[in-house]
Formats: structure tokens, sequence, C-alpha cells
């Protein structure tokens, strides 16, 4: 990797400063993707300004009808919290299915929505779970969040420092891996709250999406034979050597349907 | 008493406390006093043409000490990276053998082909600085895939290759498989992609030189696996350095598969670059460019035919296979898809009228060369797949059908019509040990409880043969080796009754110090824990030819089995004049000389500390000292053998395919150590498995780029990718020509395994009509094969 200073700040504050002071700094979080990518050359930031030393942006708690999740919380950390567990299980499920045990020890809950990687895991819950993304600054609706492939609704220096999940009556995360990278070629994130229903797409598009025909649907009948019949289009969805894009459309409504036979 | 770690003992590895302890020594670990890093600049092109190469802002960079290029290496004579066999096309003339330099001069031919060195005191430096290495390319039309250079007016890899041909070759009889074809009752034809594979050996390729100009003694430190081999094509070929001024060492390897037994330009490059720079040069490959520049493996396209007559029996194979070499031929490059694959295409069948051809090409790509197996896995891969169809045209049983066409045990030995004399094997046997162990009549009930889970079930067989023990020097001769293949041991007895074993084999995760331990504390009644196992060090061990083709133990250890005999005579002699016997009456029994009839014996130990304490020998008639040295060349190559049986499980809605379960009965001879053995067994199928279902290295046909350049997109296997493996060894078949009786046990599993998945896989796959997919079954291509199902049959589902 190229030089770069590194900075371990120990309040937001403190990295808030640090981010604005240069124009090439990057956000430190778990470095699963950061790292790598620096190692291969292929990014130059000036510095590194490592969160995890700030207290106030990690850590798991129940609140408001739902689950708040620090940005600095590993996989692992929501993986294995009982909070999580009792509240909403399908939340550390897909957590548990992320990467495989090392990323899952080292990345972040922040650091994975902040990079929107179009096959992260992340991305389904937070639009499946009507999350609302809180940063130094403000908060984003979880629907807001996600504007493209890697790119989000975050301004130039601000700074995720929360994500809070809503509880929903049921919920389930199917997931469809590359066998060599493990990430998600499709990944659907189903979501039930009273009469709505929610189902989000990663992997398969540029960003994640929410499969409205299938909600339409589910909300009528939750049950997966409802989605027979029903698929999203083809057109825009991601293509590559491992998953061509109508391959992906298919395993769309077949992971939809896993994920609302897994709801029970 | 039979030692507690003797032949047929399941000894735990000894080196394997070291490995798994993180003190194995690998090349990578070792650094020498004032040593200085190497990163090479490689050609971001598949192919172009090198206009100028300006190093000018890289030399004022940190730390840098030298950049060097091709034009360097001119100047200095530095030769071309050899070739070790030749092969003629069928028109008689020679292969086209174009130069291949370490550092490429006028024109890259693969993206990842070096052109120049950076050298500096640090790694990183050396790695910045390459980045400011100026090379002028001028980007050329590039072929990547063997079909593209075989097209009409493709752009030629070499300018002295038309049509990019390295060779076109036969063998067999045409005109007796035309008129076996014409007598045919049935004809199963098949299209086959055997696909091309990268190595991914756990430690990647390293290389430290030295030079010392006290005395003028070169060391090159490399991750080899026959490091004397090296040291001759090497120092005879490409750096002119006498034999006796240069010393190779190949220290622990992780992990070879083939990749590390080539020659590689990198290797001379340090080697030279440390007398230039006047310090030890030290270059590790990181994973990227072992994705690019390790020798790829396979990567044939083949049309093959099979006659039968109207009971199934095979009358006639023809075979046609493109074999892609790649940008260049690697050392053994043209054997591969020729006498290590051709020549296997009988099988296990009788099939009397066999013709292959082979047209080797060259193409953009990395060069490609053996990977365990080497062409075996590809022959065993299309006899194995024509089998099957056949079997499913014909509607006799895919057991059946192999029973009618096996060659009896009572044939042997058997000349095969395509040149090699099998010496052991009794084939029905082995399928007769597997049916039982996979439970045959119960898949047609396991297949319906799928269907309840609404998968599909397929069963699939794989009988191979391999020729292993590479190889009895005279016919490899015969056949264009460049080189003999026999191999060296010494065994060196200590004056306290210790052994020291120099082998010319090399263990890169074989186990040699346990095995070949073994085989010594047996032989004399001694302690494993006594005897010491050496390898890796042309400055220790006698010209040994490495560790390949599964050779290590039917070859080295043969070589250490006649050492061990010549040990034994010197003993028996010491003995007798120790026991004041003749020597005619001194018996060996269980590690003890005793004096036949008599209550008088002594140990090997007693005998190896007079021999160094010689204080009243007859010198005359006895020599002090107890150290043998033996070569030992074998008389033919063996021949592992098994049935190897796969289910899987396939999910239609995804494409998924489950290996269900595996079992493999392999009759390797002899096992020697029957731990080490499966263990061999598992990584073998494991890689075969990889082939069928996940590997597969892919060019972009236009640009030449490596899509497949990391673990992101190239997928291998992981432990949770495959079953618990049932593995049964057929022991009552001993090789005939070689003392332990052994075959050879390292490739086998990659050889039957692939062709054994994939048969399971079409046939889980043949109520949709599917008769074949090619390689890997990666579950959109099984989708897409449901997908396109005719609607008939899939209505009938």
């Amino acid at each position: 990797m190229y030089e770069f200073t590194y900075h371990r700040p120990k309040t937001l504050a403190d990295a808030a400063a640090l981010l604005g002071q240069s124009e090439d700094a990057k956000i430190l979080g778990g470095g699963q993707t950061l790292l790598p990518t620096l190692k291969q050359r292929l990014a130059r930031p000036s510095d590194l300004i490592d969160l995890g030393q700030i207290p106030d942006i990690k850590g798991i708690c129940e609140e408001a009808g739902g689950i708040a999740i620090g940005a600095f919380t590993r996989h692992a950390e929501v993986a294995h919290s009982d909070v999580v567990r009792r509240v909403i299980p399908a939340l550390a499920d897909l957590a548990e299915g992320i990467g495989d045990r090392q990323v899952r020890n080292m990345g972040t809950l922040g650091g994975s929505i902040c990079n929107a990687d179009p096959s992260a895991d992340y991305p389904a819950a937070v639009v499946g779970l009507k999350a609302t993304v809180k940063t130094d600054r403000r908060e984003i609706a979880g629907d807001d969040f996600f504007t493209g492939m890697f790119e989000t609704a975050l301004e130039p220096g601000e700074i995720v420092t929360a994500v809070h999940f809503q509880k929903p009556d049921k919920a389930a995360y199917a997931k469809f891996r590359n066998p060599a990278s493990r990430y998600a070629i499709v990944g659907v994130f189903v979501a039930r709250f009273g009469n709505e229903v929610r189902v989000t797409v990663t992997g398969a598009g540029p960003s994640v999406f929410r499969a409205t025909d299938m909600e339409t649907a589910l909300a009528q009948d939750f049950r997966a034979e409802a989605l027979n019949g029903i698929a999203v289009g083809a057109d825009g969805l991601n293509a590559d050597i491992h998953a061509s894009a109508d391959y992906r459309a298919h395993l769309v409504t077949v992971m939809a349907k896993r994920a609302v036979e897994a709801c029970g | 008493m039979a030692n507690p770690n003797g032949i047929g003992a399941s000894v735990r590895r000894r080196e394997d406390a070291r490995f798994l302890t993180g003190r194995g020594t690998y090349t990578d670990d070792i650094n020498r006093p004032n040593q200085t890093h190497a990163v090479l600049v490689r050609s971001p092109y598949a192919h172009a043409r090198i206009g100028g190469i300006d190093a000018a802002e890289a030399m004022q960079a940190p730390g840098v000490i030298a950049v060097l290029t091709g034009a360097d290496m001119e100047v200095d004579k530095v030769g071309s990276l050899p070739c070790g066999w030749q092969i003629h096309s069928k028109d008689g003339s020679p292969m086209k053998e174009p130069p291949h330099f370490p550092l490429a001069r006028d024109r890259a031919r693969y993206v990842g082909d070096p052109v120049a060195i950076v050298i500096a005191e640090s790694r990183e430096q050396a790695r910045d600085a390459a980045e400011l290495v100026m090379v002028d390319y001028e980007e050329l039309p590039a072929v990547a895939t063997s079909r593209k250079a075989l097209a009409e007016g493709a752009p030629l890899v070499h300018d002295d290759a038309a049509g990019n041909v390295c060779y076109d070759w036969h063998l067999g009889d045409l005109a007796a498989a035309d008129a076996a074809f014409a007598q045919a009752a049935h004809v199963t034809k098949l299209d086959l992609v055997n696909n091309r594979l990268i190595p991914n050996a756990m430690e990647p390729r390293a290389a430290i030189g030295e030079y010392d100009p006290a005395n003028g003694d070169y060391t090159l430190t490399t991750t080899s696996q026959n490091p004397h081999v090296i040291r001759l094509l090497m120092g005879a070929f490409v750096l002119g350095i006498p034999e006796h001024k240069l010393r190779v060492v190949a220290p622990d390897v992780g992990g070879g598969f083939g990749s590390k037994i080539f020659h590689y330009g990198e290797e001379a490059i340090v080697t030279w670059a440390a007398r230039k720079v006047g310090r030890p040069v030290k270059w590790t490959a990181d994973r990227s460019e072992s994705f690019l520049s390790d020798a790829h493996g396979r990567d044939h396209v083949s049309h093959a035919e099979l006659a039968l007559d109207k009971d199934g029996h095979f009358l006639a194979l023809k075979v046609s296979t493109i074999a892609n070499m790649g940008a260049y031929l690697s050392t053994f490059a043209p054997s591969v898809p020729t006498y290590l694959y051709a020549t296997l295409l009988a099988g296990q069948y009788k099939t009397p009228a066999i013709y292959a051809e082979v047209k080797a090409v060259f193409t953009n790509t990395a060069p490609v060369d053996a990977y365990r197996g080497a062409g075996r896995p590809e022959a065993c891969y299309l006899i194995e797949r024509l089998v099957e169809i056949a079997a499913q045209e014909t509607g006799i049983d895919k057991t059946e059908i192999r029973r009618r066409n096996f060659i009896p045990a009572e044939a042997m030995p058997y000349q095969t019509p395509v040149a090699l004399q099998y010496d052991t094997g009794d084939f029905a046997k082995n399928l007769e040990i597997a049916l039982p162990l996979v439970d045959y009549d119960g898949f047609a009930a396991r297949k319906a409880e799928s269907a309840r889970r609404g998968k599909l079930r397929g069963i699939g067989f794989a009988t191979y043969i391999e020729a292993c023990g590479i190889a009895p020097s005279n016919i490899a001769g015969a056949l264009g080796a460049r080189a003999g293949l026999y191999e060296s041991a010494e065994v060196r007895f200590h004056p306290t009754g210790s052994v020291t074993v120099f082998t010319g084999s090399h263990s890169h995760g074989q186990g040699h110090e346990t095995t070949f331990a073994q085989i010594v504390a047996e032989r004399f009644g001694i302690p494993i824990e006594n005897v010491e196992i050496v390898h890796g060090d042309t400055a220790k061990v006698p010209f040994g030819m490495g560790t390949y083709g599964s050779r290590s133990l039917a070859v080295g250890g043969s070589a250490l089995v006649k050492a061990m005999d010549k040990v034994e005579r010197k003993a028996r002699k010491i003995a007798a004049h120790m026991l004041e016997a003749a020597e005619t009456d001194i018996e060996v029994k269980d590690g003890r000389f005793v004096v036949a009839g008599t209550d008088k014996s002594l140990s090997i130990g007693d005998i190896a500390l007079q021999a160094y304490v010689p204080h009243n020998f007859p010198l005359d008639e006895l020599e002090p000292g107890l150290d043998e040295q033996a070569f030992y060349d074998p008389k033919n190559f063996t021949y592992p053998n098994g049935c190897h049986v796969c289910e899987v499980e396939v999910d239609p809605e995804t494409g998924v395919v489950e290996v269900a379960s595996f079992a493999a009965v392999d009759d390797f001879g002899r096992v020697i150590n029957p731990l080490i053995v499966e263990g061999q067994v598992h990584g073998g199928l494991v890689q075969g498995i990889g082939q069928a279902l996940y590997e597969n290295c892919v060019y972009d046909e236009d640009s030449g780029q490596l899509i497949t350049g990391s673990y992101m997109d190239y997928c291998m296997p992981r432990a949770d990718d495959v079953p618990s493996f049932t593995v049964r060894y057929h022991e009552d078949q001993p090789c005939t020509h070689n003392p332990l009786g052994v075959k050879g046990c390292g490739e086998a599993g990659t050889i039957g395994a692939s062709a054994a998945v994939m048969n399971a896989v079409v046939d889980a796959l043949s109520d949709y009509g599917v008769t074949h997919i090619d390689m890997p079954a990666t579950p959109e291509k099984v989708w897409q094969a449901i997908r396109r199902a005719t609607p008939a049959q899939a209505a009938a589902e």
C-alpha cells in the first residue's frame, strides 16, 4: 500500500475535525474492503481515520420499537447478540452469514452500509427493516440512504454513528452466495409489519431495491406460493461471469420464496 | 516383532509438528545478510511490442539499487528458459520452440509477462519504484483462447509458429480405428472442454539469489519440487554457471501440485541479479502474481468418438484434442497433452483400436504445464464421460458396460494400443468393492427420496487408470524427454546407529519425512526417531529428479531400498568379520544380523559403530564406513487404478450441485502409511471436485486480461463444499517391477474425481434430456441446462 497518515481519534468530534482537514482522508471501520483495496494499491488516501477508539458508536440496545446498533459494531457482535437474536432474529442471521468468521470479527455495520457494495448483505436489512441511519449531523431514512452502486446520501465528511432497525412481526433473509467470494449474488430480505410487507433485494442490481410486486402479493397472502409467476425484470440487473442478469432475476423469486418460508 | 512404525503403520506425520506450529522454514522465511528485495514489472497487456524502457525516474526513487531489463540480460548473454521435452509433429518436424527469455525483450506475450526487475532496499520501495518504470508498449491484437489462436488470420503469438501451432501430433492406428468404426453398431460422440485451472499452492513462489565473489559460488533458494533439475536447467542453459558453483536449495515448500516443477524466469533473474548488484536478491510473489504467472493447468478442447458393437463392446476410440500451451513452452508442457494424455486413452478397457491427434497451440496467456495428474485427468475425464454417455445411449447399465469392457486381471501384463504396458490391475474387483460401499442397489430409493424434497439425484462412476512412477528413462527418452527420470538415495548410518537418508525426491506436502523413515525403520529394526530424511538441497543430496507424477515412493522409495540393500550387504560383511563367521552364514532377521544356527547376533547399531571404529578391520577386504548411495531407474511406469463413485443432489430451482457422497476404491499397490495415503486421496478428490464444480480460469477473449485473477472470482473448493469421503485400498495387486510393490497415490484423487462428479451431475439431469455439461458445473450452467430442456421433457417432470 501507499503511505498514509494514520489517526485514531477518541471522540466523534475529533474524527469529524480530522476528516475536515484533508480532502483525501478516508474513514476506517473494520477495514474489510478498504484494507485489501489499499494493499492492491487501488486507492491512495492521504489519511486514514480509524473510528475504533470512539465508544459512542459501538454497541447494541433495544429502543423505540426496534434495535439501535452503533456504526462500529462488528458483524459477529450483531450475530451473537442476545438482544438482536430476541428482537429481530433475521438480522442476527443476516450478520452471521456475512463473509467468513474473520470478516465478521472485523467488519462493521457502518463500514458495510457506507461502502454500499451492491452485493453486501446489510443494505437489504436497512431498507427491509425500515431503518433510520443516524449520522453526526442528522437522521436519514434507510429508504433514502442508498443512492447507487457504491453511492450513499452521505455528504462529504459526514459520519454514520448508528442505525435504528424497526422490529417486524416476521422477517427472514435468504441469500444465494457467489461460490467464490461468498458475497450475495442475490440476497432477499422479507419483513412483515402488520399488513405491510417489505421485500428488499441486494446483489441483483446496482444497489438495493424493493420488489414492490412481491410486496403487494405478500401483503395479501403471506405465503411463498403467492410469489408464483412474479419476477423482477432482468433489465438493468448485474451480470458477471458468475451469474447473468436472467439468472439473477430468476434467483430473486426463488430467494424471496425461501425467505417467506423461513419466516414461518 | 513388527516395527510399530514400520510399513503399513498409520504413523502421524513427523513434519506436522513444525508446520502446524508455524515453525516451518519456507523460502520467504529466509532472510540473508545485506539482502535486497525485487519486484517485477509485468506486462499489463496480453500482447504488446516493447518500444523501450525508461527507468530514470524509478532509479531516483528512495532505496532503489537497480532496474534491470531484458536488454541487460541480452548483454550478459542470458539464455532462453529451456524446454525439457521435444515432440515431433505427424510430418516428422520438431515442435516450434520459440525462445522464452526470463525478461521479455521485444514483445510481451501475456498479461504478467515480466519485462523488468526493480531491486531496492525494501519490498515496498521496490514496489513503489516499479510503478515509475516507464515501458513504451505498443499494444498488439491478442489471442486468448486456443480456438481463437487457430482461427484463419489470427494474430501470431510467435512469428515463427505459423497458425500459432506448436505441434500437430498423433498416436495410434488411424486405419485400424476407421475400419472398426465402419463395423460399429453404435457410435457415441462427444465434444468437451477440459477447463483451465490455476494451481493455487498455499505458498506463493519465491526465490533468493546469492553470489559470493570470494569464491564465485552462487546459491538459489527457491520454491521448487526438484532443485537438481533447476540447477541443471538454469546453470547449463540460462546462466552458464557450472554446477559445482551453483547450489540450489528448496527448503520447506508449501504445496506444488506440479506448478513448482518448472524452471521459472524469476529464479534465473534473482540469481543473475545477485551478481549484478553484489548483494542477495529476494523475490516473493504476491497472490495476484501467482494467479498471473504460475503455470496453469489443463485447457483442452476435444472431440471424441467411441465405436461399439451391438452388445456394447468398445471397438475403437478416436480423439482429436486442441491443447493450449499458453504464450511460451514451460519446462514439461509439450509432454502433458501427448505422452501423459493420449497414452492413457485406453483407460481400463480393452478397446482394440485407438487413434488420437493433438494440436498444441500458442495463445497470449500464461504458460500451461503439468498440474496434479497432468494429462491423465484429461484422458480419464474424456473416456469416462464417453463411457457413461454410451451407457445411456445403449441402455446398458453404467456398471455393466464397464464390466463388459474391462481388461481382465488375467490379461496382465496387458499391452494397450497406445504404447503402455499395464503390469497389474483387477478393475472388475475395484468395482465389486465399490458397489456395496455406495449401496448402488439402493440408489433408486435415494433418488426417490431426493425427489420428494424437490431435488434431483445422480450417481456417477469413474474407473480410472494412470501411468505414474514417472518414468523409465529409456521409454521417456524414446518419447522425447531430454532428461532421465530415475531417482537417487543415500543411506548414511552414523557411528551410534542413527541414520540420515538423503533423497532426490522432494516433499512439499507428501509426508516423505515420515513414510521414507518408516521404510528404513522397518528394514533395520530401529526406532523411527533414529531416522532423519534430508531432501531439497543440491549441496547435500545426490543428483535427483524430484517429486511429481506420483513418483516419490515408486521411484525415490525404490532408490532408497536399493541403497539399503547396499548397506545391508556391507553390514553383512562387517557382521561376518565381527562374529568370526563366513559371510554366507549371516542371516538378517528382523533387522538383526545372525549367524545361522547360533544365538550369535548383532544389531545394525553394533555394526555401524564398528564400521566407524574399525580398529581391527582386514583393510584389504573391508572399508570403514556405512554409507551407501543408489540410483534407481524404473523398468516401467506404475499403474494406480481405481473406481470412484460420486452421488450428487441438484437443486433444480437454483442449479446448485451438492456432493452428497463420494467413495474412492484405489489400487495403489502396497500402502506404506494408510493415514498419509488417505490424506493424499482426500486432497486429490477435493481438487478434482474443485475442477468439476468450482474452479475455472477465464481470460477476456478480446483483451486477454485475466478475469479470474483473485479469490473473488476464482472459486477454490472449501471444506464445507465436500462430504466426508469413503476411502478403501485394494492392495492385492502390487506393482510387479519395484521392490516395494507400490504404485503411487498423489494424483489419483484428482484423476478420478472430476469424471465421477460430472457423470453424477449429468445423471441427475438425465430426466431433462441433458447429455453433457462442461466443467465447472456452476449453478447457472446447471440451471440453464435445465431451462433449455425440451418442453416435453420438462412437462414429464
